[in-house]
C-alpha cells in the first residue's frame, strides 16, 4: 500500500509519520508537497500534525485551500482512506471533509502528555483494537476542543463515527470526550492524539500501530 | 524612525555615549582606526553594537581564555555559531546555550520566544538538524502578580515558539529567588545532530562570491538590542520595547528546512552561512569576512525591507528575527534563489566578497560606510576590570555552622516538597511538546532528558544545571558544583558526559565585586571541566543583569550533553519494582549552607559551601560502570532537599512505597552534600553490586508496594502515604500561580 504524506509549510510531524509507516509498519510512503496537483499512484493519504502556515489564522484554514486539497477531496469521495492527525484533523474539518469544529482547549493552554483513550473498534481505522479497549497515545495541541451541534453529535454517535474518546480526564473540554471521528462513509478519520508517536516500545508504547494496521487491513485488498 | 545626525554633531554632542560607546572608545575609532576622520552616523552605530559586551566580550574575554576548550572528541570549539562533538558513526552533536534576559523582562512572551529562535538558528547554521530544546529559567519569588505574569508569559513564549517550529522541549530547570524579580533569566539550550561532512563555517571568502540574504524582511525592531543587553536595567528601560524583537516560528521553520536542504544537497556551492542574531546584518557579514580575511561590499538598496524609508543605520542594526546570511559561489545564485522560492522565502543577492579587507556599504548610489572589517570584529577594546571580594563573602567565612533543628520530620518533609524550586514543574512542561520528532525516550520529569539517535544503538542525555545559592555563598565552589551536578544528572541517566556549554549570567563587570564573582566562577567551571573531562565547546556571556543597582545572584548555567553507548543503559530516576533494594552512594555530611532546608527555615542563606570534586568524580565513575554492567534499576542524583526528597521523587511515578532506615539525623536526611546518588537494584544483583562499590554504597532499605513512604532516622520518623506526598509535590506550583494578585 502506497501512502502519501502531505507536507504543508509548517507541518512538523511529517517526518515522524513517514518513519512510522516505512520503518515500523513496513509499508511504502512518500512526501507530497502542498502545491502538487495529483495523488496518482497512492492508496492512502496521511495529513500530519504541525502548524500549517503557522496557524496564524484559524488552525488548518489556509491549508484547506492548498492546491492538493481538491485532489484529497476527490480521493476521499472514491472511498479511499484519508487520515488527519492533530493539525491534519483541523485541516480536514476546515476542508469540510469532517463535521464540527476544533477550538481552543478549555484550559487555554497547550497540552502535551500521554493520554488514555477508549476505542470504538467498529471503524475501519480501529478494527484491530479490542472492543472498548483502553489505550495510551500522546496528545500535543492547543486547539483540540471538539464541538458540534447536538444533532451532529447524535448522528456521529448513532453511525459509529466516534472512533476515540478521552478516558479519565478530558484534557481539552471536547464534547462527549471526542478525540477522533470518521466521516459518514467511514473512510476519513480525524484525530487529535498522535498514533505515529506510539509505535515503538523504546518511546513509551505501541498502541498507535493498531491504527495503521487497521488501515492496512481494511483498505488494502492485496496487502495481506 | 531615526533621524541621521552629522558626524560633527555626533562628535560635539557626544551622541555616541547614548549608544554605549565611551569617550576613549570613540577616540580610538576616530584616531587609530579612521586616521582622524570622524565616523558618520551609520559607522558610529555599527561600532557601538559591535563593540558592545554582548558582541565582543570586551569585559569577559580575558576570563574566557581560562576555560578548557579542547578534547579528543571535540570537532569544533567556541568561535562558530555552536560547538561540535563527535559521537561516532560519522555523527556529531552540536549544542549551545544563549540568554535572552533583558527582553524577557520588558516583553516576556516575545523575549522568550525570540530567545528560542536565535539559538535554533545558531544550531542549523552549523548544518545540524535541531533535535531538542532545554530552558533554564530564573524568576523572583512567586508571591506577586508581576512575577506570575512574567513566568506565565515566558513559558508561553517558549511553548509558542518550540511547539510551532516542531522541535521538542525536553528539559531544563526553573528556580526562584528574590534577586531575579526585576531581572529574570531566560537561557535556552539547543541541541542538534549532524553528519561530519555537513559541518559549516560562518565565512565569506573567495573574491567575487555572492553575499545572499535569506529569510524574513528587515524592520525597525530590535535596533540596539545588543547594546541594550550590555547595560544595567533602571526603571525607565522597562518601556524600551523597540529593543525587543518579535518572533515568527513559522518563518523560522521554513528557513530551517530551506537551509538544511541547501547544506545537505548543494554543499558544493555554499561557502559559508551564518545567522543574523545580535547586531543583525553588520555582525553576521563582518564576522564572516573577518574570519576569512576578506572584505565585503554590500548594496543596501537590495536588502528586503519591511518598512518604508529605512536608513542604512537602521538596516545594519536591526535585529529582526528569522534572517540568515549565505556566501555562495559566483554564478550559482540562481540555484539558491530557486530553492528558497519553494519555501516562499526571499533570497536576495546583496553584495560581494572583496579582497580589500574593507567593510563597504552603498545606499542609493552613495558610499555610506567604509571601514576596515577587522576593526569591527577584532579591534574592540579588551578590559581587565578591577576585582574585589564582596564583603558578604568574608562574613560567610566566619559564620558558625548551621545545624537545623527539626521538630516534626513528616511536616518538614511535606513542607520541603512544596518549595517551588523542588516541587513538580509538570504544569509548565506539559505545555511544551516534548515528543515531536519521535526521538524522546526520557521526557521532562527525570534527571536528564534522553533522545535516541536513529540508525544507531546510541542515545544522547542532556541537562541544564546551576544552583545559584551556592554561588552566592562561594562563586568558585558553587560553579564547580554546577558542573558537577550537571554531570551527575547525565551519569544517572546512563551517559558519559561529553562536553558543556555555559551561559554566564552576572551583574555589572565594571563593579569590582561583580567582576570578582564572574572571575572566580570561571575558575570553578574550569576546574570541574578539567577533572570531569568535559571541555567547554560554546557559550554565552550575559552581564549587566542588575536592576536599579542590585545584581542577580551569580548564575553560570551549565548545559551538558552525554553519550549513552547502548540503548539498554538508559536509566531513569523512578523505582521499577517492589522488593528492589535502595542504596545511597556517597557520604552524607552536615551540608546545610545554601540548602533548601536552610532557606525554608531561616528565610535566608549563609555559611560555608563545601565540595569534594574528586569524590564526585569517583562516585560518578562507579555509578556509570554499575549502570553499564546492568546492575542498576533506577538512579537519581541528590540535589535540593537531599536524600529525603530524592526518595519521594523516585517513588512517585510507580506509586510505590518505601521502607528506609537512615542511620543519621532527620536534618541530615535533607542535607545537600554533593556527589551522591540514590540507586535501586534487584535483590539478585546485590552481591555483584556491593563488590563493585565496597564501602561507597550503603544499603538503606527497600521499595515496597504498600504506597507508604516510611523513613526512620536516628532521631525521628517520616511516615506518609505516597499519594499524599505526590499531591503536595504536584499541587504546589499550580496553587501559587492561581493566587489573584
Amino acid at each position: 500500500m502506497h501512502f502519501a504524506v502531505i507536507q504543508f509549510p509548517g507541518s512538523n510531524c511529517d517526518f515522524d509519520l513517514l518513519w512510522a509507516i516505512r520503518n515500523v509498519m513496513g509499508a511504502e510512503a512518500k512526501f507530497v508537497w502542498h502545491n502538487e496537483k495529483s495523488l496518482e499512484g497512492f492508496d492512502g493519504v496521511l495529513i500530519p500534525g504541525g502548524f500549517s502556515y503557522g496557524d496564524y489564522l484559524r488552525c488548518g484554514s489556509i491549508a484547506s485551500f492548498a492546491n492538493i486539497m481538491p485532489e484529497i477531496k476527490g480521493f476521499a469521495s472514491e472511498g479511499k482512506p484519508v487520515l488527519g492527525i492533530c493539525n491534519g484533523f483541523q485541516i480536514l474539518i476546515e476542508a469540510g471533509l469532517l463535521p464540527g469544529a476544533l477550538i481552543r482547549n478549555n484550559t487555554l493552554k497547550f497540552v502535551s502528555k500521554w493520554q488514555p483513550l477508549q476505542v470504538n473498534n467498529l471503524t475501519k481505522f480501529s478494527s484491530e483494537f479490542a472492543e472498548n479497549e483502553i489505550i495510551n497515545l500522546p496528545i500535543a495541541h492547543g486547539e483540540g476542543q471538539y464541538i458540534a451541534d447536538e444533532k451532529t453529535l447524535s448522528n456521529l454517535q448513532e453511525n459509529n463515527q466516534i472512533a476515540f474518546t478521552y478516558e479519565d480526564e478530558n484534557p481539552n473540554g471536547s464534547l462527549r470526550n471526542i478525540a477522533g471521528i470518521t466521516n459518514s462513509s467511514g473512510n476519513v478519520l480525524g484525530m487529535m492524539p498522535h498514533p505515529e508517536r506510539a509505535v515503538e516500545e523504546l518511546l513509551g508504547g505501541t498502541d498507535g500501530k493498531k491504527v495503521f494496521a487497521s488501515i492496512l487491513k481494511n483498505f488494502c485488498e492485496d496487502c495481506f | 524612525m531615526t533621524i541621521e545626525v552629522s558626524p560633527e554633531e555626533i562628535y560635539k554632542r557626544k551622541i555616541y555615549r547614548e549608544w554605549g560607546l565611551t569617550d576613549e572608545e570613540y577616540l580610538k575609532i576616530k584616531e587609530e582606526i579612521l586616521g582622524g576622520r570622524l565616523p558618520n552616523f551609520t559607522e558610529t552605530g555599527m561600532y557601538a553594537v559591535m563593540w558592545s559586551e554582548h558582541c565582543c566580550y570586551k569585559n569577559s574575554k580575558p576570563l574566557l581564555k581560562k576555560l578548557p576548550t579542547e578534547g579528543e572528541h571535540i570537532l569544533m570549539g567556541p568561535g562558530e555559531g555552536a560547538g561540535v562533538v563527535d559521537i561516532g558513526d560519522d555523527l556529531a552533536v552540536v549544542f549551545k546555550i544563549e540568554s535572552h534576559n533583558h527582553p524577557s523582562y520588558v516583553e516576556p512572551y516575545e523575549g522568550a520566544a525570540t530567545g528560542s529562535g536565535g539559538i535554533i538558528r545558531d544550531i542549523f547554521s552549523i548544518g545540524a538538524r535541531p533535535i531538542a530544546i532545554l530552558d533554564s529559567l530564573r524568576f523572583g519569588q512567586v508571591d506577586n502578580g508581576k512575577t506570575r505574569h512574567i513566568m506565565d508569559q515566558v513559558t508561553a513564549g517558549i511553548a509558542g515558539y518550540g511547539n510551532c517550529i516542531g522541535i521538542p522541549t525536553v528539559g531544563g530547570e526553573i528556580a526562584f529567588d528574590e534577586s531575579y524579580a526585576g531581572n529574570p533569566l531566560v537561557n535556552v539550550l539547543c541541541v542538534g545532530l549532524i553528519k561530519h561532512e555537513h559541518v559549516q563555517k560562518g565565512q565569506a571568502k573567495g573574491v567575487g562570491n555572492s553575499i545572499i540574504y535569506v529569510g524574513a524582511k528587515t524592520g525597525r525592531d530590535g535596533i540596539h538590542g545588543a547594546s541594550f543587553a550590555s547595560k544595567e536595567f533602571g526603571s525607565g528601560n522597562e518601556t524600551q520595547r523597540s529593543a525587543v524583537q518579535v518572533g515568527d516560528p513559522f518563518m523560522e521553520k521554513l528557513l530551517l528546512e530551506a537551509c538544511l536542504e541547501l547544506i545537505h544537497n548543494h554543499n558544493e556551492i555554499l561557502v559559508g552561512i551564518q545567522d543574523m542574531g545580535a547586531a543583525g546584518l553588520v555582525s553576521s557579514t563582518s564576522e564572516m569576512a573577518s574570519k576569512a580575511g576578506s572584505g565585503v561590499c554590500l548594496n543596501l538598496d537590495k536588502v528586503p525591507q519591511r518598512e518604508t524609508s529605512m536608513i542604512p543605520y537602521e538596516m545594519m542594526l536591526s535585529e529582526s528575527q528569522e534572517r540568515m546570511v549565505l556566501c555562495v559561489k559566483k554564478d550559482h545564485e540562481k540555484e539558491v534563489i530557486a530553492l528558497f522560492k519553494k519555501y516562499d522565502l526571499d533570497a536576495i543577492n546583496i553584495g560581494k566578497v572583496t579582497n580589500d579587507g574593507l567593510y563597504t556599504l552603498y545606499h542609493k548610489g552613495k558610499k555610506v560606510a567604509e571601514l576596515p572589517v577587522d576593526s569591527l570584529v577584532e579591534d574592540a577594546p579588551v578590559y581587565y576590570r578591577k576585582s574585589r571580594v564582596p564583603r558578604r563573602i568574608k562574613e560567610f567565612a566566619t559564620c558558625k555552622e548551621f545545624i537545623p533543628e527539626i521538630e516534626d520530620a513528616t511536616e518538614t518533609f511535606k513542607e520541603l516538597l512544596a518549595q517551588p524550586t523542588i516541587a513538580s514543574k509538570r504544569s509548565i512542561y506539559e505545555t511544551y511538546d516534548s515528543r515531536v520528532m519521535t526521538n524522546t525516550v526520557v521526557a521532562p520529569g527525570s534527571d536528564a532528558a534522553v533522545l535516541r539517535v536513529r540508525g544507531t544503538q546510541k542515545a544522547l542525555a542532556m541537562t541544564t544545571d546551576c544552583n545559584q545559592r551556592y554561588l552566592y555563598l562561594n562563586p568558585e565552589i558553587g560553579a564547580q558544583i554546577a558542573v558537577g551536578e550537571a554531570a551527575r544528572n547525565i551519569v544517572a541517566s546512563g551517559a558519559r558526559p561529553l562536553a558543556i556549554t555555559n551561559c554566564l549570567n552576572f551583574g555589572n563587570p565594571e563593579k569590582p565585586e561583580q567582576f570578582w564573582e564572574l572571575s572566580t566562577a570561571v575558575d570553578g567551571i574550569s576546574e570541574s571541566c578539567r577533572v570531569l573531562n568535559t571541555p567547554v565547546i560554546s557559550g554565552n556571556v550575559s552581564l549587566y543583569n542588575e536592576t536599579n543597582g542590585s545584581p542577580v545572584f551569580p548564575t553560570p548555567v551549565i548545559g551538558m550533553v552525554g553519550l549513552i553507548e547502548e540503548l539498554d543503559h538508559i536509566t531513569t530516576q523512578s523505582f521499577k519494582a517492589a522488593g528492589d533494594l535502595i542504596y545511597l552512594i556517597g557520604e552524607t555530611r552536615n551540608d546545610f549552607a545554601g540548602s533548601e532546608l536552610q532557606k525554608m527555615i531561616t528565610g535566608d542563606i549563609f555559611g560555608i559551601v563545601k565540595f569534594d570534586l574528586l569524590e564526585e568524580k569517583e562516585n560518578q565513575d562507579l555509578v556509570l560502570t554499575a549502570i553499564q554492567k546492568g546492575l542498576v534499576k533506577s538512579a537519581h542524583d541528590l540535589s535540593e532537599g537531599g536524600f529525603g526528597v530524592a526518595l519521594a521523587e523516585s517513588a512517585f511515578e510507580g506509586k510505590f512505597g518505601l521502607s528506609v532506615e537512615f542511620n543519621r539525623t532527620t536534618a541530615q536526611l535533607f542535607s545537600e552534600t554533593q556527589g551522591r546518588f540514590l540507586l535501586s537494584i534487584s535483590t539478585h544483583k546485590e552481591k555483584e553490586f556491593e563488590e563493585l562499590f565496597g564501602e561507597k554504597a550503603v544499603k538503606l532499605g527497600r521499595v515496597t508496594d504498600d504506597g507508604v513512604l516510611f523513613i526512620k532516622t536516628s532521631d525521628d520518623l517520616v511516615e506518609l502515604q505516597t499519594h499524599q506526598a505526590y499531591d503536595i509535590y504536584e499541587g504546589a506550583i499550580p496553587n501559587l500561580m492561581k493566587q489573584n494578585q
